[in-house]
């Protein structure tokens, strides 16, 4: 079967040197040094979350909740006093980021916190994620369809704006004012609050993709609608959807901030970057660290996460890929 | 005679658009015999692919009228998962553009794979060695570095051979091949062809090839049905039709045919135009473009008159009955 034209062409070997679509992305994206250095922090702040949750969970003298009323509003880097029960000292006898007014170890409590705010983050824009794309790929692949005297696409994508118009936080503080404060209601409700933009650019990738040669192929060979979107539609329209969602992770951050900070997120002994910032709040002349460390953790959070986000959108753009190779 | 594999009776497909009703295809008569080759012929949009689109239900018109039966079954009557499990399984198809007809984001390997465990229900690991069997025999080199590449690594001859591949994965009784070899450089044309008569004689399956190339046609299709504008025009086989073409849109198509031994010929044109699918003459939709049209012509709809022994053609100037002069 093999033709002399064919015998020419260089062997599958040496072409199998060619990149896979994830290695051509992940080289453009190392040479943004911003997203570089977003990526860095956020592997870091996730590594931290990790270490912070076990160790504050698991070890005495970490727990965020000690009071230690001798030394309290201490300043960071300062010495624990010689005062302390054996079990209230914290680790090596220093406070790292100071104490608050009641004595408790502020670093202790941003690690508790910042495993609290990227959970938030992540949880929350995968439910997110999930409602968006099953919204957005409904109303783009079978858009023509009717239902009743709409059209399934117009129906979904007018809800769509309608919960758009919504004052999304204010809708949310409503929300959890109502449910008993826990922090799986918090992912829950920005999750389902904020998944608009995500179904909007699904839609839009799916009405070009629908109209695609190999969807046609795909539904000659017998495979059913719903694996034609899933399976080969969604991975198809990921691009957009990930650039999105990874800055849509440091709106949801920022909103459970926003929420702890006015008293409705997390409950108060329990730490999250956004009630130790309220109750630094008192203390902003006295003890500036209050409120200055997890206002910074959050402010690097969100950066790194936009960081990472535009380096995506730039490697995931093909016509900005060529350039900078 | 036992009944064809596949027979379209009277096959009518309208598209609904904002400027009314557009007949696309007025009424096709086509049969298939188990491991026939047969080719449907025709201009752009003559209603070629529509028809070919129809039988795997798959088209985006609406059929008024007709019926298409696959081994004696109105495919009209499948539920929708039985339809799926014809298509693929008992029906392959390949389509034009193979540079777009594979999955950008899937190893060739994987988009094979998945037909063989959605109709054959193997395993991953019995899939991936049918797939690797399945490379080999529409002659890929090195067919194992090649599962794991994806489409944008293979030149569009291969894409054609890996679509081809999965179009038969399973063993299909009838394979619709819409102009596979049109977006192909004249080389590789020769090749793809040539792979699909080997398979189709290895496998025994019947293949419907919808082409406007007539070479294709003079080489490989056993009965040839010309189309214009929605309907078949002439039927026969590819013998009757390239010695003694009865229609004169079909005469009209091959005096279009470069001849190579003639030097510095010219190549005669078919005046006119392809009537818009939305404002045909109520007779004979060529007339206009017809060297030949007499009295009954734009006015009354030719049927298939029988020229010679399975050779008819819709063309007024076969009426056997005796009409005067023409």
């Amino acid at each position: 079967m093999t033709t002399p034209a064919e015998t020419a062409l260089p062997n599958a070997e040496l072409l199998g040197a060619a990149e896979t679509p994830f290695q051509q992305v992940w080289r453009t994206f190392r040479k943004d040094r911003l997203a570089m250095a977003g990526l860095y922090v956020l592997i870091a702040l996730i590594a931290l979350a990790l270490v912070g949750k076990l160790l504050t969970e698991w070890w005495v003298v970490f727990d965020p909740t000690t009071v230690r009323l001798p030394d309290k509003l201490r300043p960071p880097f300062s010495h624990a006093s010689s005062a302390l029960a054996a079990d209230q000292v914290p680790p090596l006898g220093v406070y790292p980021f100071g104490t608050d007014e009641l004595g408790r170890n502020v670093f202790a409590r941003v690690l508790q916190g910042s495993f609290v705010s990227l959970s938030v983050g992540i949880v929350a824009v995968s439910i997110s994620l999930v409602i968006g794309v099953t919204i957005g790929g409904v109303a783009g692949f079978y858009g023509k369809r009717k239902l009743g005297p709409f059209g399934i696409d117009s129906l979904l994508m007018r809800f769509t704006d309608i919960v758009l118009c919504f004052p999304t936080f204010f809708l949310i503080l409503t929300v959890v004012a109502l449910l008993p404060p826990s922090i799986y209601n918090i992912m829950a409700v920005i999750g389902m609050t904020s998944w608009m933009g995500t179904a909007r650019f699904v839609r839009a990738e799916f009405l070009s993709l629908r109209e695609r040669d190999f969807v046609l192929a795909a539904q000659a060979l017998g495979l059913s609608e719903g694996r034609i979107i899933f399976r080969h539609l969604v991975p198809n329209a990921m691009a957009p959807v990930l650039v999105s969602a990874s800055i849509d992770v440091a709106y949801a951050i920022l909103t459970e901030s926003g929420l702890s900070f006015l008293g409705f997120g997390v409950r108060p002994p329990f730490a999250t970057w956004g009630n130790i910032l309220a109750d630094g709040r008192n203390y902003i002349f006295d003890a500036p660290w209050l409120f200055a460390i997890p206002g910074c953790a959050i402010l690097m959070v969100v950066l790194a996460f936009n960081l990472v986000g535009e380096g995506l959108r730039d490697a995931m753009n093909p016509r900005l890929r060529k350039r900078a190779s | 005679m036992p009944s064809p594999l596949l027979s379209i009776r009277d096959l009518r497909v309208d598209f609904d658009t904002d400027a009314g009703t557009v007949p696309a295809v007025r009424g096709v008569d086509l049969e298939v015999e188990a491991g026939q080759t047969v080719a449907l012929v025709g201009e752009s949009g003559s209603g070629k692919s529509v028809t070919a689109l129809s039988v795997m239900r798959l088209m985006s018109g609406r059929v008024s009228g007709g019926r298409i039966d696959f081994r004696g079954k109105d495919l009209a009557s499948l539920s929708e998962p039985e339809m799926r499990r014809v298509r693929g399984g008992q029906i392959g198809m390949i389509f034009q553009e193979p540079m777009t007809s594979l999955n950008p984001v899937f190893k060739v390997g994987r988009q094979i794979e998945e037909v063989l465990a959605l109709h054959q229900q193997l395993g991953p690991a019995a899939a991936r060695a049918q797939a690797l069997e399945l490379l080999e025999r529409v002659g890929i080199p090195s067919p194992e570095a090649r599962l794991d590449q994806y489409p944008h690594e293979l030149s569009g001859g291969m894409k054609q051979r890996v679509m081809i591949a999965i179009a038969i994965a399973c063993r299909p009784a009838l394979l619709i091949a819409d102009e596979p070899t049109t977006a192909l450089d004249v080389t590789i044309q020769a090749q793809i062809m040539v792979l699909l008569r080997t398979l189709q004689r290895e496998l025994g399956m019947a293949v419907l090839l919808i082409t406007h190339d007539l070479g294709v046609v003079a080489h490989f299709a056993e009965r040839v049905n010309v189309m214009y504008a929605g309907k078949i025009v002439e039927h026969g086989s590819v013998r009757d039709i390239f010695k003694r073409p009865a229609h004169p849109y079909t005469r009209a198509l091959l005096g279009a045919l470069p001849d190579p031994s003639v030097r510095a010929q010219r190549l005669e044109a078919i005046p006119g135009r392809v009537p818009s699918p939305a404002q045909l003459p109520a007779g004979c939709a060529f007339c206009a473009r017809c060297k030949h049209a007499f009295e009954p012509c734009p006015d009354r709809l030719p049927p298939l008159f029988e020229v010679e022994a399975g050779h008819r053609a819709a063309c007024w100037l076969h009426d056997a009955a005796p009409r005067g002069s023409c």
